[in-house]
């Protein structure tokens, strides 16, 4: 792991360089790339040139024609999508989206202002595909395809997190995510990927998650949990797999299942399904919502994303229902019945406690964990004691995804609202559709990347400190699983005092549930407000 | 240095139309074959560009979402920013294409020690992008005036409010301050702001440098050197209705106004002005929020490999019988099949 400096020490420096940005040389400085694909886990997921290599090396063990295979990549996606075509064209470099990413912010480099992460592309497209940039070449903002700007490509394309924050600023809606999205593909081709994202890739494919973890290990897991909930509440959550016949499937990311503080909200789905009598099962083989594949290919991202589909036609469910994820919703709501659909195979959604119809997911047939339960909130189906969250003083993030990929930004309120007593915005600039990115986001949550994740997640740490500040801010809460472990990082590092929270951690806390013994402690193991001098009588 | 190139392109188009005229005396040349041909490039680069981005097609739904999209009656929606229909879509586009929407978001990031961040209000790119457009838009309909007989009373109305402000010289257009003032602001802009400085191409200041030309030759032609309007007029007239004779006597400094705008339009379809067209195919602000409730259909669509949940039971059968997951296939004697890896 990269040496990372103290927060005091981190240098921000915004000076330019006195280069121009078309000097393609990039210096691999540790802390700020994720390491290289191992060649085991790009043979896994059956991707292209898989070998040893590293970043640092001069040699990169590029394929011979790799020029022809990057300009034919080009080309093919020039044709299968507008959105390329269109933003190869029409950027006018105003730089209105200079200053919107969290990345610039943090880093200072001026190769991460959105326009110039795009430009790193746009000035081989011109070179190659446009007459000006033929005839004229740099005057026209052409670069010639050398090795050095693949090596570049591959830097910031991975020093991109998705999160379209410039794309809501630009007038014109283009989309450096989109361009990072189909830049990755293309540095894919040639075998050029880094290791987190091909080795949950290559997990997902084999065992059904990207933590690659083994059905009956699943199964113990989401068993321990339910353990844990007994401990804390006295009552017995009775969880299935693989259980045909079910109505409901739920697919949630596995680090919910293995990673803390994700498991504390899986216990809160757990206590919610209980204490509604949710008919649902869990799949081991559909065991992730999340889909790394989206950060390698579409066509991986639809690889991974077809075992929803296939697992609830297989069980015979009625519907879907998805936990608290980032870019899994992005996936399910701008993607997925696209490229795995039609889901006619299922019904239209409605909560069997309810009666509500999720009209919203007529077609994808898929309901997000957080409406479900603001509907059971709404029609009074919760009893619900927030005290039990007074201890904690509560801001939200939004997730990049769900935000600027769905629009999904009262329902998490409402919920969390309903389940604790304080909470404090962040100051507008920073959330909903103008949300900042935890930094880690699009598979970049890996250790060795750590400098640049802890730089990216400085505009969203700096809005968590001015309400730790302002309103004594505790608490942070989320609806994304990356988010719940990157934020974590994030806030040790430049907010130790702040802890993040999943809002069905919360939901779970709060729930009164039918035969539940008294509760003394969350279910952190912690002591309740008004709790703490009992547990200390107990000592 | 990008700056310094395109300065001394547009100042060697000036000088190419004064010498023209009054060494080569080439009046036919400037005033007829370079508006058709400025004028047919026009036309044929655009018609190309839109149709080789209509050629490519939208294959995902990809709207960026700005405000609350469409859930439960009882909580409130954004219809502009995250738009569930067509309908809404419109609203969408007339507020971007109109208003510049997106951009009137623009804040300002400022850095203090700490680290500490803040997010200042900044509009005046909106402002200035505004401005420059629509006094753009004014002065291109003024100009019609020039190529009708009679002249629509449309025209006639807005030359006569444009003009009501009478600052100085009798009869000063506003629109002409205005787009002065504002490409004045985006070239000072694009020169002092470090970042924009860094990220700017020729491509970037070419025009800018251009329609400062244009403005000022233009002004220059109504106010000071008393081109002959009449005679510019029959010019235009008969360059839109394809008979025309060069005009004598019409001063050099027209032939250079209009040899800028011919560039000017030659120039379009093939530079990053082409984003006027652009906005409107933009798939991020073009399509309503709506692929959880209607299916959207990819035209290229093409089956994958997928590992399937037999291969899978497959690879596990055993470890899942012993955590007591219920499996499709029992296992048959001789234990498990070897786990089947179908390669692509
Ligand atoms: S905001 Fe849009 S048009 Fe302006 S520089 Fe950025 S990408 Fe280009
Ligand atoms: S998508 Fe996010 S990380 Fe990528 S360039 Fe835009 S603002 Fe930066």
């Amino acid at each position: 792991m990269a040496k990372l400096p103290k927060p005091s020490e981190l240098a921000l420096d915004y000076t330019l360089p006195k280069k121009g940005w078309m000097d393609a040389a990039v210096d691999f400085r540790p802390g700020t790339w994720s390491h290289a694909a191992r060649a085991k886990n790009l043979e896994a997921a059956g991707l292209p040139n898989a070998r040893q290599w590293s970043p640092a090396d001069s040699d990169w063990k590029l394929p011979s024609n790799w020029k022809q295979i990057i300009f034919e990549g080009m080309r093919e996606r020039l044709e299968k999508f507008r959105s390329l075509r269109i933003f190869m064209d029409i950027c006018v470099r105003c730089g209105a989206c200079a200053d919107k990413c969290h990345f610039y912010l943090g880093s200072g480099d001026p190769k991460n202002m959105p326009v110039l992460r795009s430009e790193l592309l746009r000035s081989i497209y011109r070179g190659e595909f446009t007459l000006a940039g033929k005839i004229m070449g740099s005057i026209a903002g052409a670069r010639e395809l050398t090795e050095n700007v693949i090596k570049e490509w591959f830097y910031y394309f991975f020093q991109c997190t998705e999160c379209r924050r410039c794309s809501v600023f630009c007038p014109f809606g283009i989309d450096t995510a989109e361009i990072t999205m189909i830049g990755r593909e293309l540095l894919n081709l040639l075998g050029l990927n880094i290791d987190w994202i091909a080795g949950s890739v290559a997990n997902c494919r084999h065992t059904g998650n990207h933590l690659g973890i083994q059905p009956h290990a699943f199964k113990n897991m989401i068993e321990f949990l339910a353990d844990e909930i007994e401990a804390v509440s006295g009552v017995r959550v009775q969880p299935t797999f693989n259980r045909k016949g079910a109505e409901i499937l739920f697919i949630t990311p596995s680090g919910d299942a293995f990673a803390d503080p994700g498991t504390y909200t899986m216990m809160g789905y757990l206590m919610l399904f209980h204490e509604m009598g949710l008919d649902y099962t869990f799949s081991t083989y559909a065991s992730e919502g999340g889909n790394f594949g989206m950060f390698t290919s579409h066509e991986m991202m639809k690889r991974l994303n077809a075992k929803m589909y296939a697992e609830a036609g297989r069980l015979g469910v009625k519907w879907l229902l998805g936990g608290e994820c980032g870019h899994m919703w992005r996936a399910v709501n701008q993607y997925m019945d696209t490229m795995n659909g039609p889901a006619d195979f299922l019904e239209v959604p409605k909560s069997p406690v309810t009666g509500t119809i999720f009209d919203n997911a007529a077609s994808t047939k898929m309901v997000h964990i957080v409406e479900f339960t603001a509907d059971l909130i709404r029609n009074g189906k919760l009893k619900l004691d927030p005290a039990r969250n007074d201890n904690l003083v509560m801001t939200y993030h939004d997730s990049c995804n769900t935000s600027r990929g769905m629009g999904f930004f009262e329902e998490p309120r409402y919920v969390i609202k309903s389940v604790c007593n304080k909470f404090h915005e962040m100051p507008p600039e920073t959330i909903r559709e103008q949300t900042f990115c935890c930094g880690s986001g699009s598979g970049l949550n890996n250790d060795e990347f750590i400098e640049m994740r802890m730089r990216g997640g400085l505009p969203r740490a700096n809005a968590v400190r001015h309400v730790e500040e302002r309103h004594g801010v505790n608490a942070l809460s989320c609806i994304c699983a990356i988010d719940r472990s990157a934020l974590t990082t994030l806030m040790d590092y430049w907010v130790p005092d702040v802890t993040v929270y999943g809002v069905h951690e919360l939901v779970g806390n709060a729930l009164v549930m039918k035969g539940e013994s008294e509760r003394t402690s969350d279910l952190r193991g912690d002591p309740l407000p008004g709790m703490e001098a009992s547990e200390d009588e107990n000592i | 240095m990008n700056f310094i190139m395109s300065l001394v392109a547009v100042l060697a188009l000036v000088l190419t139309a004064f010498l023209g005229i009054e060494a080569a005396g080439l009046r036919t040349f400037f005033s007829m074959a370079v508006p058709y041909v400025a004028f047919t490039l026009f036309i044929a680069g655009t018609v190309y560009r839109v149709l080789a981005w209509a050629s490519s097609p939208v294959p995902f739904r990809i709207p960026t979402t700005a405000g609350q999209q469409k859930t439960f009656p009882w909580i409130k929606r954004n219809r502009f920013d995250n738009p569930a229909n067509k309908k809404e879509v419109l609203g969408r586009m007339i507020l971007e294409v109109l208003l510049f929407r997106s951009l009137f978001r623009n804040t300002k990031a400022e850095i203090e020690k700490g680290p500490k961040l803040y997010y200042q209000w900044e509009k005046w790119l909106w402002v200035g992008g505004l401005a420059l457009h629509y006094s753009f838009l004014v002065i291109l309909l003024r100009h019609l005036r020039f190529f009708t007989e009679p002249v629509p009373f449309f025209v006639q109305a807005l030359g006569g409010m444009d003009s009501f402000l009478q600052v100085g010289l009798p009869g000063i257009y506003i629109s002409d301050s205005v787009f002065m003032l504002a490409v004045i602001y985006l070239l000072v802009r694009r020169l002092i702001i470090p970042t924009v400085r860094y990220i700017s191409l020729p491509g970037d200041y070419f025009p800018l440098i251009l329609m400062l030309a244009i403005g000022v030759t233009g002004i220059l032609t109504r106010y000071f050197t008393r081109v002959d309007l009449l005679k510019v007029k029959q010019l235009a007239l008969g360059l839109a209705k394809f008979q025309s004779s060069a005009p004598e006597q019409v001063g050099t400094i027209f032939y250079i106004h209009l040899l800028l705008v011919c560039t000017l339009i030659a120039y379009f379809p093939f530079s990053k002005l082409m984003h006027a067209g652009g906005i409107f195919l933009s798939p991020t602000r073009n399509l309503p929020n709506d692929s959880r409730i209607r299916r959207h259909v990819n035209p290229w669509d093409y089956p994958v490999e997928v590992q399937t949940y037999a291969e899978y039971e497959e690879r596990f059968r055993e470890k899942m019988i012993e955590a007591g997951l219920p499996v499709a296939k029992e296992i048959a004697a001789g234990g498990p099949a070897v786990y089947p890896l179908t390669k692509k």
